[in-house]
C-alpha cells in the first residue's frame, strides 16, 4: 500500500545520478563510483526514509485512534475486524491503478478534466466495477469467516457494510486521484512522485473512517 | 495502447492482482479476528492505534528497499548474486535501522497518544512488541525480498513489477501474524 512512499526520493536520486552522466568519461566513471557509494549508504538511507516514516506513522495513528474508538464493537463482530485489512489494502491498490492510469494519460495527452473524457470514464467505471466485485466478495467473506469466528452479525448487514463503505472508497478514489493529479500538474510536480504516495496513504486512512462511518449507521 | 484501455480491458487486467491482494488481505483479517488477537487487544491498550501504523510502515520499509534494490540491478550497481557487497549490505543494513526505529517510534508514540487522552498504557509492553514484530518482519521481509528479486531478475523478471504486490501482501500478512507473536512473547515474558 505504502511501498510508493519513498518512490520521489529514489527516483530523483537517480535522475541526478544520470544528468551526472554528461562530462568526460573519465571524469563521470570517478564522480559517479562516488556518487552511487553515497546514494547506497546506510547514514544517507537512514537519513532520507526516517523522517518520512516517522511522519507517515504518526499519520496512521488518525485511522488508528478510529479503530480504538470502535474496540468493543470490533472485538465482539470478528466479521468487522475481518474487513480492516482488506478495505486498506484494496484502497491502496485501487488507488494506485488509478494514479498510475492517470499519470500515463497526462503524458500521452488523452487526459482532460471532463466527464465527458471516454478515458476518464474508463478508469472511473473500472475502478467502480473493482470495487462492486471486490466487496461483494469480501462481504460474504467476511461473513463466513466472523461465523467461524464465533461471530454473530448477519449475512445482509456484513453484505451491506463492505458493499457501501467499498463504494464509498470508489468514489473517493477516484476524486482524490484526479484532484492530486490536476494539483501536481498544476504546480509543477511530476505526478509520477507525487500522487501515488499521498493517494495511497489518504485512501488508507479514509478508508477505516468511511468504514467505520457505515458500521456506525448499519451495525 | 497504454491509455485508451476500455473500463473492460482495465477491469479484466486488474482483477487478478486485487483478487490475490484480496485472498492476502482476507487471511490477515483471519488472524486479526482470531480469538487469541481479540483477547490480546482486549488486554493491549493500544494495540489498535499501533495497527495501522505498523503495516503502513512495513510497506514504507520494504517497499523501498526493494525498489533501491531493484533500481540497483537495472543500473548494473549490484549483481543479483548472495555475496557481501557493499551496496547490497548497506541497502540491508540500512532497511533493518529503518524497520526497528520506526516500529520502536510507533510504540512511543502510541503510548505518548494513549496517555494525551488519559487512557492507561504500558510502555514497556508496547515497546516489547513492537521491537519483536518489527524483528521478525524485518527478517523475513529482507530475507523473501532478496530471493525474489534476485531469483527473479536472473529469470528475466522486471523486479519493478513484482515488489509491490509481494511488500503489501506478505508484509500486512506476516505483519498481524508477528504482531500477534509479539503480544505472545512480551505476556510470556512480562
Amino acid at each position: 500500500m505504502s511501498s510508493s512512499g519513498s518512490g520521489g526520493e529514489r527516483a530523483g536520486g537517480s535522475g541526478s545520478e544520470r544528468a551526472g552522466g554528461s562530462e568526460s568519461a573519465a571524469d563521470r566513471e570517478s564522480t559517479a563510483d562516488r556518487e552511487y557509494v553515497d546514494e547506497w549508504s546506510v547514514r544517507r538511507i537512514v537519513r532520507t526514509m526516517i523522517p518520512l516514516l516517522a511522519a507517515l506513522s504518526v499519520l496512521q495513528l488518525v485511522s488508528g485512534s478510529v479503530l480504538e474508538t470502535y474496540q468493543e464493537v470490533l472485538v465482539s463482530n470478528p466479521a468487522l475486524l475481518v474487513l480492516v485489512p482488506v478495505q486498506i489494502g484494496t484502497a491502496g491498490n485501487l488507488a494506485s491503478i488509478t494514479c498510475s492510469r492517470l499519470t500515463t494519460q497526462l503524458y500521452l495527452g488523452t487526459y482532460e478534466l471532463d466527464p465527458s473524457n471516454p478515458d476518464l470514464r474508463a478508469n472511473a467505471g473500472a475502478v467502480f466495477a473493482l470495487a462492486g466485485t471486490v466487496f461483494g466478495i469480501v462481504g460474504v467473506a467476511a461473513w463466513v469467516i466472523g461465523v467461524a469466528l464465533g461471530g454473530t452479525l448477519g449475512l445482509g448487514r456484513v453484505l451491506l457494510v463492505s458493499l457501501v463503505s467499498g463504494m464509498l472508497l470508489a468514489v473517493l478514489v477516484v476524486v482524490t486521484s484526479v484532484a492530486a493529479v490536476e494539483v501536481s500538474y498544476r504546480m509543477g510536480f511530476n505526478p509520477d512522485d507525487t500522487t501515488i504516495p499521498v493517494v495511497t496513504n489518504v485512501c488508507d486512512i479514509a478508508g477505516v473512517l468511511i468504514l467505520f462511518a457505515v458500521v456506525s449507521v448499519v451495525v | 495502447m497504454p491509455g485508451h484501455d476500455t473500463a473492460r480491458d482495465v477491469y479484466r487486467q486488474a482483477l487478478p492482482v486485487i483478487l490475490v491482494s484480496l485472498v492476502a488481505g482476507l487471511f490477515s483479517g483471519t488472524i486479526l479476528g482470531s480469538e487469541t488477537m481479540r483477547a490480546g487487544i482486549s488486554e493491549v491498550p493500544g494495540l489498535l492505534l499501533l495497527l495501522p501504523a505498523f503495516l503502513a510502515t512495513r510497506g514504507g520499509v520494504y517497499g523501498s528497499l526493494g525498489a533501491r534494490l531493484s533500481t540497483g540491478l537495472h543500473q548494473g550497481l549490484i549483481e543479483p548474486r548472495f555475496r557481501l557487497d557493499r551496496r547490497l549490505t548497506n541497502a540491508i543494513l540500512a532497511s533493518f535501522i529503518n524497520g526497528m526505529t520506526v516500529s520502536v517510534f510507533i510504540a512511543v508514540i502510541t503510548f505518548l497518544w494513549l496517555r494525551l487522552f488519559g487512557n492507561p498504557g504500558n510502555l514497556l509492553e508496547l515497546v516489547g512488541i513492537m521491537v519483536v514484530a518489527g524483528l521478525l518482519s524485518a527478517v523475513l521481509m529482507i530475507s523473501v525480498l532478496i530471493a525474489v528479486i534476485f531469483v527473479g531478475y536472473r529469470r528475466g523478471l522486471d523486479p519493478d513489477n513484482v515488489i509491490g504486490p509481494v511488500v503489501t501482501t506478505l508484509g500486512d500478512v506476516f505483519g498481524i501474524l508477528f504482531l500477534l507473536v509479539g503480544i505472545y512473547v512480551v505476556g510470556a515474558v512480562l
